[in-house]
Parts: structure tokens; C-alpha cells; sequence
């Protein structure tokens, strides 16, 4: 299996993600600089967490006009599966891979702390070796991670199960205490048409190995593993 | 030609900077501040004298990059440079 992380210029990041594709793949992932116009043949594509271009204008709307994003797109848009974490998804709502957008946090901080989230499918390559309606620990550390997306968007995404993850507290409920950032709905995370193109703000890769205190972030490579490289 | 470019949240999406800056206000004394939104202010020079096809590029413009429609208004006015 083949996978390749896109580095932009702020990206902080894609060397957590490639340990962790690493401890999944048994291989090393291909790095891949934002100013290349060539991209590996990936049967996977990792957009790491960070600060891209400083965030400047917008978090992630600078990157989504990167020369290889064209390729990402053009990949995406084939059915390539690519994860956007972070500074990724934002990124991916910025080409409009998917729908809506990251707003500044309903409570303007920046949030650095380890967040339960729901898994709401497991139908996917990227959930496949979690349990649908399990609890998962991931960190989030984010300023700029407030799901947004108008009403009619947010029924869409609803009504075809597009959502990812959502947060909630260590019992699986969706209270407002545990949404750390005044996303709609809950969202932590959702996916595209096809369930082939995952964004979501909290980061599997922080929590993938017992030295950083957790696992729970490592099923999502192992699944993607198991079901890219079969 | 100068184009002079202001981006605007869209009214109904929620602007917590906005809020932040009413309290400030507020804090200062000025009670009569109310619904405060903030916003961007772009100047941009366009290398084209046909105001028609200077207005044409700055919209591309909002439309690619300066502005995410799904949350944000544009307007713009044009000047000689």
C-alpha cells in the first residue's frame, strides 16, 4: 500500500501522521511538498494538521489552491480516499470537497484538550475497526473548528449519513458541554458523497500509540490499512 | 484600476468576534453599540483600464479566494490607480 501526506508550508503535523501510517503500513508514506504538481501513485492521501500558510485570509484557503491540491482533487473526485485532520479538513471545505465550513469557536479560544467522539458508522474504510455508536478518545487543538453549514446542507448531510463523528460526553451524549467549539450538530467529522473523503477536526494520529497515552486513533489506519491494502 | 474589496458575513451566520468586540464596546461605556459584525478589507490593484473587464476579474476573484461564499458576502468598488 501506498500513501502520501501533503506538506504545506505551516503544516505541524505530517510527521505524527506518518509515524502513525508507518506503524499501520509497515512502510514509510511518501512526503509530499505543496509546490510539486506530481503526486505518487497514493491509494491513500493524508492532509496533516496545522497552520498552512499561517492561516492567513482563511484557515485552509490558501493550501486548497496549492499546485498539488489540483491533483488531490483530481484524485479525490476518482475515488481515491483521502483524510483530512485539522488543518485538513479545513483545507477540504476550502476546495469544497466537502460541504460547509470551519468558523472561529463559539467561545474564540483556542481548545487543546482530549475529546470524546461518537463514531456514527463503521461502514467505512476509515471506521471499519471501530463499532458504530462507540465512544472514541482523539485530542483536538484547534481555534478554528466550528462546523458550520447552512440548513439545508446540514439535513443533506444528515439524511445521508455523512457525518463521521460527533462529539459527546464519556456516556455517548450529545450535551453541550461536550461540544468544545459550537459546531452544528455536533460534527467532529464528515464524509463526502461517497464516504471516500473524510475531514474532521480532532486528530487520530496524536492518540496512536500507547506512548502518547492512547490507542484509540490507531484503528482508523489499521482499518484504512486492512482495507486499501487487500 | 484599484478595486477595494470588502468581505462580510453573511447575516444569520454567527460572529463570535463580533460578539467579542460589542462587550468591549460595551465595557468602554459605548451603550450605544448593538450588532456589532466585523468583517475584511481587501485592496487589490488590477493591471486593467476597461472598468468592465476590471469588474469581471475582481469578481473571479471574490469568487476563487478572497471570499468562501458559503459564509461570506463581497462588495467591492473600482477606482482609477
Amino acid at each position: 500500500m501506498n500513501a502520501s501526506v501533503i506538506v504545506f508550508p505551516g503544516s505541524n503535523c505530517d510527521r505524527d501522521a506518518a509515524v502513525a501510517l508507518e506503524a499501520a503500513m509497515g512502510r514509510p508514506p511518501a512526503m509530499v511538498w505543496h509546490g510539486d504538481a506530481e503526486l505518487p501513485n497514493s491509494d491513500l492521501i493524508v492532509l496533516p494538521g496545522g497552520f498552512s500558510y499561517g492561516d492567513y485570509l482563511r484557515s485552509g484557503a490558501m493550501a486548497a489552491h496549492s499546485p498539488v491540491m489540483r491533483e488531490v482533487i483530481r484524485r479525490a473526485r476518482g475515488g481515491t480516499p483521502v483524510l483530512g485532520i485539522c488543518n485538513g479538513f479545513q483545507v477540504l471545505t476550502e476546495t469544497r470537497l466537502l460541504p460547509g465550513v470551519l468558523m472561529r469557536n463559539s467561545t474564540l479560544r483556542f481548545v487543546c484538550k482530549d475529546v470524546h467522539l461518537r463514531v456514527e458508522r463503521n461502514d467505512t474504510r476509515f471506521t471499519r475497526r471501530y463499532d458504530k455508536g462507540d465512544v472514541v478518545t482523539f485530542p483536538i487543538a484547534h481555534k478554528d473548528g466550528s462546523y458550520f453549514a447552512d440548513e439545508e446542507t446540514l439535513a443533506r448531510l444528515e439524511g445521508e449519513g455523512r457525518i463521521a463523528f460527533r462529539y459527546c460526553n464519556l456516556g455517548g451524549e450529545l450535551t453541550a458541554e461536550a461540544n468544545p467549539n459550537g459546531s452544528r450538530n455536533h460534527i467532529a467529522g464528515i464524509y463526502n458523497e461517497t464516504g471516500t473523503v473524510l475531514g474532521l477536526m480532532p486528530h487520530p494520529e496524536r492518540l496512536a500509540d500507547p506512548a502518547l497515552g492512547g490507542t484509540d486513533g490507531a484503528k482508523m489506519f489499521a482499518g484504512l490499512v486492512e482495507s486499501l491494502a487487500a | 484600476m484599484k478595486a477595494r474589496i470588502t468581505i462580510t458575513l453573511k447575516p444569520g451566520v454567527l460572529d463570535p468576534q463580533g460578539k467579542a468586540i460589542e462587550g468591549a464596546l460595551h465595557a468602554l461605556g459605548f451603550g450605544s453599540a448593538g450588532n456589532v459584525r466585523q468583517g475584511k478589507y481587501i485592496e487589490v490593484e488590477v493591471a486593467e483600464s476597461d472598468p468592465a473587464r476590471a469588474r469581471a476579474e475582481v469578481e473571479r476573484m471574490c469568487e476563487e479566494l478572497l471570499a468562501n461564499t458559503i459564509i461570506e458576502n463581497y462588495a467591492y468598488e473600482l477606482e482609477a490607480a
